[in-house]
């Protein structure tokens, strides 16, 4: 990215965190988190066109409040104004005035926001979508695009979801302590979620924008939560999955494992941050599910330094996971690596009660995992079988000709 | 915010409860209730066996034996809360009895005014 793209980018952060933290605030005190968007939705836009050419505002809160208020009266004189955008705007005014007096900003509320969009009460599939657009400011149009629905539909969906939070009563507001770690995993899962989405397309702008925005909503967290270990941890799997991002494809786009990745190309600041961040999470407290993951993470990484993934490391951190998530895919990762220190028989035992499991049966990487094991165990027809059963699952072109290559190399079958 | 719980029972699952310390636990509730959430009224209703429905369309009027719908788990009673927000409501809900013989629907009351708008 050149120098202008970097300056572009930070000022648009800059607009994008005084913004959330605007709406974060109004919502918090009303509830009503359409009426605070719509009050600075134009101030917002004008900033976004703005400040990348003219340069960041010494306060943008201010600016952005003078523009929110220079509108409020355009909107007047039309006599096409909402009570609450003109209420909204008041409250602001009066919130930034006493932060000025105080020395200080408007309080920050974007944690409390983000709580109540990934309240339990909120549907599962909506509460990533919500944080990164009340957040983050992002457009219906940008979220739909990496969640692969209807610009329409998705557009429907936040609105609907804003007003049940409205009706509903959602509270706006950091849980107690003992329901903390329960709702922090919510919140927790919402940022990861789309984080996921940004990493799983490679070729697409707007989805790699997603990963850089879940990760800065991941330090958000960090910041406004410091005691919590498992923020800390679900911060380093993002920055140790992220620091690989170059090398996981090959100059001419095709797909490289990670055990097959140039390791020279991992980016190393991303991987320190990730590493002092682990080490701080794994002080402060018990390990939970992101530490474990992160974790899992580092122990691929010492292939950098030793020449070796710490296999061994990996096996006992998977047995870890599986005391949180029984979950098949953690059986089969578990696999994956055992496989490194007992060799492919013993996983291919270890992974036999897997095959009457109905959800691995359209699982992709489970088709894939057996026939590298296959291969390596010599069973050359199991092999071309699982492979081509990989094939046929695969939804990335860059994947699927890896596996078709694989395939190729059995040779011929007679 | 005035919230009205409505209490969904599995009829079959409450009857084979112990009603000595079901019902002891429901007075406990009760007066939790009526002391600490303000609540000014419930009631409990018959079973669904009791139920009749009413439709009228085109002039016709339709009388049927029996509840609305017919679920496994049916509507047996209701209280109201004041409560801050949701989180209350729902802390609420997690100490009636009923809880867990059933379900429990928080619905937020409709206000003309009062609301923030």
């Amino acid at each position: 990215m050149s120098d202008g793209g970097e300056a572009r980018r930070a000022a648009e952060r800059v607009a994008r965190d005084s913004y959330g933290r605007l709406v974060a605030f109004l919502s918090a005190r009303t509830r009503d988190i359409a009426g605070a968007e719509d009050a600075l939705a134009d101030a917002f836009a004008t900033a976004l066109r703005l400040w990348p050419v003219d340069g960041v505002p010494d306060n943008p809160d201010a600016w952005l409040l003078t523009a929110a208020r220079r509108r409020q009266t355009d909107a007047l004189r039309r006599r096409t104004t909402r009570q609450a955008g003109e209420e909204h705007i008041k409250m602001i005014a009066d919130e930034i005035e006493a932060a000025a007096e105080a020395g200080g900003d408007i309080p920050d509320r974007r944690l409390a926001l983000m709580f109540a969009c990934a309240h339990p009460a909120i549907e599962r599939g909506m509460r990533a979508p919500m944080i990164l657009q009340t957040v983050l400011g992002l457009t219906a149009i940008d979220i739909a695009a990496a969640f692969l629905i209807p610009p329409a539909t998705m557009g429907q969906r936040l609105v609907r979801t804003k007003t049940r939070i409205k009706d509903a009563g959602v509270p706006f507001r950091i849980p107690d302590k003992e329901e903390l770690p329960e709702r922090l995993d919510a919140v927790l899962e919402a940022i990861y979620a789309a984080y996921a989405k940004g990493w799983g397309e490679i070729e697409d702008g707007a989805t790699s924008a997603l990963a850089d925005e879940a990760i800065w909503l991941g330090r958000l967290v960090v910041t406004l939560l410091p005691d919590e270990p498992e923020a800390k941890g679900m911060l380093a799997l993002m920055l140790y999955t992220e620091a690989r991002r170059t090398a996981r494809r090959s100059p001419d786009g095709g797909y490289v494992p990670l055990e097959e990745q140039d390791t020279s190309l991992w980016d190393d600041s991303l991987i320190l941050h990730a590493e002092s961040l682990l080490t701080a999470a794994n002080s402060a407290g018990p390990s939970g599910r992101y530490q474990i993951e992160a974790a899992i993470q580092s122990a691929h990484i010492a292939r950098r330094r030793t020449g070796n993934a710490n296999w061994p490391a990996i096996v006992a951190l998977y047995d870890h996971l599986m005391r949180f998530t029984a979950s098949p895919v953690v059986a089969l990762n578990r696999a994956v690596a055992q496989a490194e220190i007992e060799g492919p028989e013993a996983a291919l035992a270890t992974i036999a009660p897997l095959a009457d499991d109905k959800r691995m049966a359209s699982y992709q990487p489970y088709w894939a995992a057996r026939g590298h094991l296959l291969t390596r165990a010599g069973k050359r027809y199991d092999a071309r079988e699982a492979f081509t059963m990989a094939i046929g699952l695969s939804t990335d072109e860059a994947v699927r000709r890896y596996l078709v290559s694989k395939r190729d190399r059995l040779g011929p079958l007679d | 915010m005035r919230y009205m719980m409505l209490i969904h029972h599995d009829e079959a699952a409450l009857a084979a409860a112990p009603q000595k310390e079901l019902w002891a636990e429901y007075g406990a509730f009760n007066e939790a209730l009526s002391k600490a959430a303000g609540s000014t009224s419930g009631e409990r209703l018959q079973p669904s066996s009791a139920a009749t429905t009413v439709r009228q369309a085109s002039g016709k009027t339709d009388v049927l034996d029996g509840p609305y719908a017919d679920t496994k788990e049916q509507f047996a009673g209701y209280f109201f809360v004041e409560a801050k927000d949701l989180d209350e409501a729902i802390a609420w809900a997690k100490r009636c009895p009923s809880s867990k013989y059933g379900s429990i629907e928080i619905r937020p009351v409709h206000e003309q005014t009062g609301n923030w708008k």
